[in-house]
């Protein structure tokens, strides 16, 4: 006897919308109320920021502020503090160019072929020697400007490089010390990565941005801003010791014994095979830690750094703008929000990648 | 000396001594030089500088506070203030964070995406630029004279007034204590096993206990009300000021609307992976069993997610916690700003800094004392295991 398979008939539009969100009555209220509320903000937010906002700086301050939706023309007019911060103006093309290096610096990290340690470490320095020259010139022709005119977006990314520049080695390093067999160096520095990680960021920046010249000689003082990031570092590498740790603990302790049994040597065995293997290990969970310390270089601002949410505080805080404060902020949280979310979308990839390699 | 060297046991002693002692000399060699230099400023070290008055005042406290207070005094307020900030942004946070993580988890796809939206918004903006937009939002709320009025509230730039109980500070305590106890009442009758009665059916005693609780805290309003005097006080317009009410200043209203937020935003997430972490058996078991969808809720599914996701909750109120620090961006008096000031005005900074470090120490470990309380006492007991 032949069987007859009857296909059940394909949905139509209306009774997949109904399946989907009109199932029963509690679904259809929640999918009303989600609608209402998604309309009533997505329609407020259009209406303030596009169909009744100002978007030139011919009228000046007086005609934005009686708009009634936004006064983007305060972006017209400031962007260049924003941005730049108080950095000499007829040079921005310089700090431009510098947050176009490291931006370029940061998409190439995240290719995969890329992801050897000698790569990696050429690119990054290259990276922040290039921003580096192009901030602070004196060579090549390129006129002198000190860190204290840094400011801006330059001056946050300035922040964040170099923070991880530094943070991550020493993680390395804090995470290996860690897991040692002498039981008082990896007591001390259980010591040292949990004092660190039980005390507020804001802090450690604040003691050593205010604190730490007293307990310095004075040769050791140095720029304000090189010891915020020394110490925005030590954060970072406190919390990124523990991730490489958890990572250490992912490989299987056959391989390293098995190395041993090659005969090879204790710098060998870090190299060659516990490093390369923890790191894919702790990957996602390091992107996630560079996401989070990305957000945290804003907190420079508390030690009286021109980073961007500073020179956008000045953007309006003074003269004829005061009123329009939610348009910068909203400017500071767009380009914040480009940055960490395209990070955290990278992070997400990542982790979808590696864990179809590991079925 | 060199066959010494190659003995495992001296270079491992060796390395180790090396390691620590390097730190230690470290350590020793700027607390040294900090002392000289603070000498030099004419600022001698020791701990007498708690007992002396400050000289400067604080912008809130829950304690009374004055200019001639002594630095202890000072810092304990700052304590009490981060930890009152911290248990409200954390409580309001955690409002949030439920809400937004259900939404995520629930089976309707607009709710889902409203709640993707929320977090992937909230969550990658920082905290300290949502402290600065809230508070530059609050002190640009109109002057007190032109301040928007909503059920006896009073919005202004000055803060937010609410009505308050004209009762005395201790009954008004105690009457917040019963209320509490009249939420929580009902909620530990149904679930200990202390009563003969069935667990189904405690309504009644539930309600009653919840009606008692609610009764006291009547009774000890009325009791302690302050003599001719109306029962709530208003606020009102008096001059260029507003006279009566509770004052909730704009720096507090600002750190707590934005770590509510933004820590709602990173507790969603929590909350959505406890809610995934638990199998579709599960509720598919307790279904088939004849449970009503809410008992389902109730008794299967919300206790297994927050089994998973207490001890990440655990670390993200630690977190929040020290988010409170982010007060010295607009002026609000938590213990690091007191630690700031103090540092400021007394040059006493060693000293200072210890405390600070103390201080935190002392906040994490106690969190996570309780975390680890409530921790144990939910966690997979041993033979539940044994299928």
């Amino acid at each position: 006897m032949e069987m007859v398979v009857v296909a059940p008939p394909a949905p139509g539009k209306v009774e997949d919308l109904k399946r989907r969100f009109f199932a029963t009555p509690l679904q259809a209220l929640l999918s009303l109320m989600s609608l209402a509320i998604m309309a009533f903000v997505v329609w407020k937010l259009l209406d303030w920021a596009v169909f009744s906002a100002v978007f030139t700086t011919s009228g000046g301050p007086e005609a934005c502020q009686a708009a009634a939706g936004a006064c983007w023309s305060v972006i017209a007019a400031r962007w260049r503090i924003i941005l730049f911060g108080l950095y000499p103006f007829e040079e921005q093309w310089r700090s431009a160019l510098a947050c176009v290096a490291v931006v370029v610096m940061t998409v190439l990290s995240c290719i995969p072929a890329f992801w050897t340690g000698r790569r990696i470490a050429l690119v990054w320095g290259a990276g922040t020697a290039l921003y580096y020259v192009l901030m602070k010139g004196g060579v090549l022709g390129l006129s002198y400007v000190g860190e204290e005119a840094w400011g801006g977006l330059a001056l946050t990314l300035f922040i964040f490089v170099t923070t991880c520049l530094i943070g991550f080695p020493l993680a390395v390093c804090l995470a290996l010390l860690r897991r040692s067999e002498l039981p008082w160096i990896s007591r001390t520095t259980a010591l040292i990565i949990d004092g660190v990680r039980s005390l507020p960021l804001i802090s450690i920046l604040f003691t050593f941005a205010i604190v730490l010249p007293f307990a310095l000689p004075q040769w050791l003082v140095g720029d304000k801003l090189y010891r915020v990031i020394l110490g925005s570092a030590l954060f970072f590498s406190a919390y990124q010791a523990e991730i490489v740790r958890g990572g250490m603990q992912g490989v299987p302790a056959g391989q390293e014994e098995a190395a041993m049994a090659l005969g090879m040597s204790y710098w060998q065995r870090i190299s060659r095979i516990l490093l390369p293997q923890a790191m894919r290990n702790a990957l996602p969970a390091t992107i996630n830690q560079f996401v989070i310390s990305f957000k945290e270089t804003s907190l420079v601002v508390i030690v009286g750094f021109f980073e961007i949410l500073a020179s956008g505080n000045a953007a309006y805080g003074t003269g004829e703008w005061r009123f329009a404060y939610v348009e910068v902020y909203a400017f500071i949280a767009f380009i914040y929000f480009i940055f960490v979310f395209s990070l955290s979308r990278y992070g997400a990839f990542l982790e979808r990648r590696m864990s179809v390699g590991e079925r | 000396m060199v066959s010494l060297l190659r003995n495992q046991k001296v270079r491992n002693a060796l390395l180790q001594v090396l390691y620590v002692g390097a730190l230690a000399a470290l350590v020793l060699a700027g607390v040294v030089i900090a002392r000289r230099n603070l000498a030099e400023q004419g600022i001698t070290s020791g701990f007498d500088f708690l007992y002396k008055s400050t000289g400067w005042d604080v912008n809130f406290s829950l304690l009374p506070a004055t200019a001639n207070d002594p630095y202890w005094w000072f810092f304990l307020i700052g304590i009490i203030n981060t930890l009152f900030l911290g248990t409200v942004g954390l409580m309001l946070a955690t409002l949030v964070g439920t809400i937004v993580g259900l939404a995520r988890t629930s089976s309707n796809e607009l709710a889902r995406l409203l709640g993707r939206t929320y977090v992937d918004i909230f969550r990658n903006i920082p905290l300290i630029l949502q402290v600065f937009f809230w508070y530059a939002v609050i002190t640009h709320l109109p002057t007190p004279r032109a301040a928007h009025e909503a059920w006896g509230m009073m919005l202004t730039s000055r803060g937010l007034y609410v009505p308050i109980p004209n009762v005395g500070a201790i009954a008004f305590a105690a009457a917040i204590l019963a209320v509490i106890a009249a939420i929580a009442l009902p909620v530990w009758l149904g679930r200990t096993s202390r009563l003969s009665q069935p667990f189904g059916e405690r309504l009644g005693i539930q309600l009653a206990a919840a009606a008692t609780a609610l009764a006291t805290a009547a009774v000890i309003l009325a009791l302690g009300r302050l003599p001719d005097l109306p029962l709530l006080d208003f606020p009102a317009l008096q001059g260029l000021n507003l006279k009566g009410g509770l004052r909730i200043p704009p720096e507090f209203s600002a750190l707590a609307i934005a770590i509510a937020i933004y820590g709602g935003s990173y507790i969603a997430e929590i909350v959505r992976g406890g809610f995934k972490s638990v199998g579709k058996g599960q509720m598919e078991a307790a279904l088939s069993l004849g449970l009503s969808p809410w008992r389902v809720f109730t008794l299967v599914r919300l206790p297994l997610a927050l089994r998973a996701m207490l001890p990440i909750l655990a670390n993200q109120y630690v977190w929040l916690m020290k988010a409170t620090t982010m007060g010295i961006a607009v002026g609000f008096t938590d213990f690091f700003m007191i630690v700031a000031l103090t540092i400021n005005h007394s040059g006493q900074t060693l000293e200072t800094i210890g405390i600070l470090m103390a201080g935190f120490l002392a906040i994490n470990l106690s969190l996570a004392a309780i975390f680890n309380r409530i921790n144990k006492a939910i966690a997979l007991k041993g033979n539940q295991l044994r299928a």
